[in-house]
């Protein structure tokens, strides 16, 4: 059985000119120790979608379809209570900026140590004893000198770093990472991921990591999901995914990379802009900016297609597969 | 090109009252009754002050209209002593008191919003002066706010008026009461203005349209007040508010201690004050009933500022 | 030889001079905080940080010169200083041979016509309390004071059109556009006064993929329609091999490499160009493991003596610890700030 199972989950804004569904038919599994990578662009819903496996979305938002099953209990409608003892504990989230999640005037030990007991009966000088330990663990130098510092006096490496400690404390099953190397200079982005990944390996952690940047989810993931404005739109295996997009979008983003052009010519641009969640098209989201584009699209949403080990709604993708299997039949 | 962008705003441009009602101050005012009550109220004193003229029914500046006789009658909802001439009854000097507070209240705005505008105008352009060119000037401008701000408005309105007084006689006096008092008031409350400006001013200057606007080679003071002055209003709108009511309250007070406005030219302070000696006497209505008018004007202010400040603060609305 | 020989034949034609430049800003507050009690004497206390180190770079006529580097490198600095957003602390900056570093807002505004800048953040660099009309027509009108109202706003339909902007949105306040749309409309006012030399701070980090794409392509067509120069500041090196003619890779303040984008990413000399090429994720597999740097940047308050990158490189020996290095130029035609690369270690 998978260790997280979201089905359906729908998420609702109230706004002033109405009701906004940020988030619609949202269903994937994550498997223990498993590293799954959310990739869309700002607006396609994928923080929101880390949030509200938490539970932490506060109004005017709300989960209003859907279950997230994680451990036999239904997160979308557990309570305050059962929720708080699973955040932190069994599900843990890293935020792009460190500062979210460091209290700039408690010392680093004190945050842990709090955090610790929170959920534990322990003393603190063994909370002390993990906290240090976790340090040890993301390659902070001298852990107890760190452990009586302040978050101001770290760079911002160290931050992520402490961050990343604080966020294996209580040995969580999942992580949610949501642009945990976005705020961070390229070189030291390296080895935040690295030390991820390392670190979900060795205790069999699994990892949501939400990201914009495809090379990062190449590199840290074994599954992908692509998001278009509220909806995956693409779901299969990273290598898949990154080697053979088979989703327009995915094309697209994929093309539009620097990297993929030839240097000093035009790079390959998705025209148009993805819409805002009030005015999302009619049929396929993408329908507009599609080169792909046919009638179906702009009227019916795809449903998922199966392609190789991915699923894929796309109207065209459909239509070739169904063309394969006439041809294979005959 | 275009083709694409084009789809990407669909709508034709709205109309004024839709982009107000769009807007956050315009939602939120409709949704907030007592924001809604307070300004038509507020809007009622305008009115009231604006048309005192038309409205009231006698002239309480004209001597011709004033008979001795008709002194200190109560309202006219008193069946045994009331007139019907005078609803609200009349003071001392036998005015009728409606009359008079619709003079009254013409004055005391008046003077609220002088001495405001006095204030604003001074403090703006200290603060933009202060927060764009920072340094010495910024630090010796807020430190003359300092001191200004060390010593209460009422303190100075007092010694100021007091010498006024004393030495240019009580006749020029009541002659320049109005202008003496929009100057003290504007003069004396300057650095709430010039502080909040300057805040704004900071802030603003940390972004990057501020630093677009000086590559393109725009000056100094056309950057101040088109590109920096029109992102502050926000806040200077929300203290305007509060500020007047403030300054009415000054003037109200002063105005008590005698060194306000003349009780020939009464404004709603002076009113009070002239009322006060005879509320033993039972004549309670020359006291009582310009003090409801000025109590309610002031929160009805105080109320709009705080709904303002509410709405305009981004903080409150975008966390 | 026989290239290095064409190339000094073939001398361009350089824009934009920067020379010895320097800037320090001063963090230590009023005077009366910089008032400190040391061993029973009032001090008076100075910090300063130390943003950009001596640094000479000549933008070439028609080229777009990428700056890169991490955050607190100083490259952005090194925009604004050349803008004359900032004054530096030492060194000249000059614009067709003449000194501009010096000049006072009156006497820059002819070279505010020919130098334009587009700004990272495409929501703090518009006006909102302007329309996109009045923020366009704003620079058109100062520098052509003598043009009417209708040769104005022919002016800002003609840069409204070339930047993929409907110019019937001139009424629109900038809060109604998108994030990409907002960085047209940017470009669109740096365009607007028909500059021929532009400073490109981070315009596309702020944006997505797929809106960057679209961004960059506006960039490189207006470079090729107005035959612009471009100085590009970027953190970003994929986009840089895309985009840039030569770059130039800082490192706290200082220079450390200067080369044509191919020679730089074929063959990277300096130890820290290396080890920032090597950490660029990549889709594909086959680059090899990303070389780890050891330690942390240094504060710019206090710098490192020597070389500044000695902390963190692999092939520091005594003399990177004390003397600074200078640029030399490399076999393949780059400028390198180097002792190892000096000494033939590397």
């Amino acid at each position: 059985m998978a260790l997280l199972e979201v089905k359906n989950l729908e998420v609702s804004f109230g706004l002033r000119s109405g009701e906004v569904k940020a988030l619609r038919n949202i269903s994937f599994n994550l498997d223990r120790g498993e590293r799954l990578g959310l990739v869309g662009e700002s607006g396609a819903g994928k923080s929101v979608l880390g949030f509200s496996i938490l539970n932490l979305i506060s109004r005017p938002g709300r989960i209003s379809a859907g279950e997230i099953w994680f451990d036999g209990q239904n997160l979308a409608n557990l309570s305050a209570e059962g929720i708080r003892a699973i955040r932190g504990n069994r599900i843990s989230m890293i935020f792009q900026d460190p500062m979210m999640t460091l209290n700039p005037v408690l010392t680093i030990g004190q945050q842990m140590v709090e955090c610790l007991q929170a959920h534990r009966k322990i003393s603190f000088d063994a909370a002390k004893t993990i906290a240090v330990q976790k340090l040890k663990q993301v390659y902070i130098p001298s852990p107890e000198t760190r452990f009586d510092q302040y978050p101001h006096e770290l760079s911002g490496g160290m931050r992520q770093r402490i961050v990343i400690a604080i966020a294996l404390l209580l040995d969580p099953d999942i992580i949610i990472a949501d642009e945990p190397t976005t705020a961070l200079d390229v070189t030291i982005q390296a080895e935040i991921m690295e030390l991820m990944v390392e670190l979900c390996e060795r205790n069999n952690v699994a990892l949501i990591l939400i990201t914009h940047d495809l090379g990062v989810v190449s590199q840290a993931t074994q599954k992908t999901i692509v998001m278009y404005a509220g909806r995956i739109i693409e779901q299969g295996p990273t290598k898949e995914i990154i080697n053979d997009a088979q989703h327009p979008y995915t094309q697209g983003l994929m093309n539009a990379l620097p990297q993929m052009a030839i240097p000093g010519q035009r790079l390959n641009q998705i025209r148009g802009a993805m819409p805002p969640l009030q005015r999302i098209p009619t049929g396929c989201a993408f329908n507009p900016r599609c080169d792909y584009a046919e009638e179906a699209c702009k009227r019916e949403l795809p449903t998922f297609t199966r392609s190789g080990n991915c699923q894929v709604a796309c109207h065209m993708v459909a239509a070739m597969r169904k063309a394969e299997q006439t041809q294979e039949g005959v | 090109m275009t083709t694409q962008s084009q789809n990407k705003l669909p709508e034709p441009t709205p109309s004024a009252w839709q982009r107000f009602k769009d807007s956050n101050i315009g939602h939120s005012f409709i949704r907030d009754r007592v924001a809604q009550i307070s300004f038509t109220i507020f809007l009622g004193y305008v009115i009231m002050a604006l048309f005192a003229p038309l409205i009231a029914p006698f002239d309480p500046y004209d001597p011709n209209q004033i008979d001795i006789m008709n002194s200190e009658l109560p309202p006219s909802w008193d069946a045994e002593n009331g007139d019907e001439q005078f609803w609200l009854g009349t003071d001392a000097q036998g005015r009728d008191l409606w009359s008079t507070i619709l003079y009254g209240t013409r004055i005391s705005l008046t003077i609220g919003i002088c001495a405001v505008l006095l204030q604003a105008t001074i403090g703006i352009i200290i603060g933009l002066i202060a927060g764009y060119r920072g340094g010495r000037v910024d630090s010796l401008l807020m430190r003359f706010a300092d001191v200004q701000l060390s010593f209460s408005t009422m303190m100075v309105a007092i010694i100021v008026l007091a010498i006024f007084q004393a030495s240019f006689g009580t006749e020029l006096y009541q002659e320049l009461a109005m202008t003496m008092l929009i100057l003290v008031i504007g003069i004396a409350e300057w650095p709430q203005y010039a502080r909040t400006i300057r805040a704004s001013v900071l802030a603003e200057k940390k972004k990057e349209y501020i630093d677009a606007a000086r590559v393109m080679g725009l000056g100094p003071i056309r950057i101040m007040f088109r590109h920096i002055l029109p992102n502050t209003l926000s806040p200077i709108l929300v203290i305007s508010t509060v500020q007047v009511a403030n300054a009415i309250i000054s003037e109200a007070s002063l105005s008590f201690l005698g060194l306000g406005m003349p009780v020939s030219q009464p404004s709603l302070g002076s009113l009070i004050s002239s009322g006060f000696e005879y509320i033993f006497s039972g004549a309670w209505w020359i006291t009582v009933i310009p003090g409801v008018i000025l109590v309610v004007l002031v929160l009805v202010m105080n109320m709009l500022g705080d709904w303002l400040r509410d709405v305009l603060n981004p903080k409150l609305y975008k966390g | 030889m026989s290239q290095n020989q064409t190339e000094n034949t073939t001398q361009p034609e350089s824009l934009v001079q920067i020379r010895g430049l320097y800037k320090k800003f001063n963090i230590s507050g009023d005077f009366l905080d910089q008032l400190k009690f040391k061993g029973g004497k009032i001090v008076r206390e100075q910090e300063h940080v130390h943003a950009i180190n001596g640094v000479s770079l000549d933008v070439h006529k028609g080229e777009a010169l990428c700056v890169v580097g991490e955050s607190g490198c100083g490259k952005s600095t090194v925009a604004r200083t050349v803008m004359g957003l900032l004054t530096p602390s030492g060194g000249t900056i000059s614009y067709r041979g003449e000194r501009i570093d010096h000049l006072d807002d009156k006497a820059l505004l002819p070279y505010r016509k020919k130098m334009q800048m587009i700004f990272q953040n495409p929501y703090a660099s518009l006006n909102p309390r302007m329309t996109i009309g009045q923020t366009l027509e704003e620079p058109v009108r100062l520098h052509n004071p003598d043009w009417n109202a209708q040769q104005v706003r022919d002016k800002v339909h003609e840069v409204m059109f070339s930047v993929g902007i409907d110019p019937s949105w001139a009424d629109r306040f900038a809060h109604e556009f998108s994030g990409g749309q907002r960085q047209r409309i940017s470009i669109a006012r740096a365009l607007a006064v028909d500059p021929e030399f532009i400073v490109a701070d981070e315009p596309i980090s702020a944006l997505d993929v797929s809106i960057q794409a679209q961004v960059l392509n506006l960039l490189m067509d207006a470079q090729e329609k107005r035959n612009l120069t471009y100085l590009f500041i970027t953190h970003d090196l994929a986009v840089v091999e895309h985009f840039g003619t030569r770059v130039a890779v800082m490192y706290l303040g200082s220079l450390c490499e200067l080369a044509p984008t191919k020679t730089l990413f074929a063959t990277p000399r300096h130890p820290y160009t290396k080890a920032l090429l090597s950490a660029i994720p990549r889709l594909q597999d086959d680059r090899p493991e990303p070389i780890k740097l050891t330690g942390e940047v240094p504060t710019p308050v206090n710098l490192p003596s020597g070389c500044v990158f000695h902390g963190r490189c692999p092939y520091v020996t005594d003399r990177c610890k004390q003397e600074i290095p200078k640029l030399i130029t490399t076999s393949e035609g780059g400028q390198v700030a180097c002792h190892a690369v000096e000494e033939g270690r590397i």
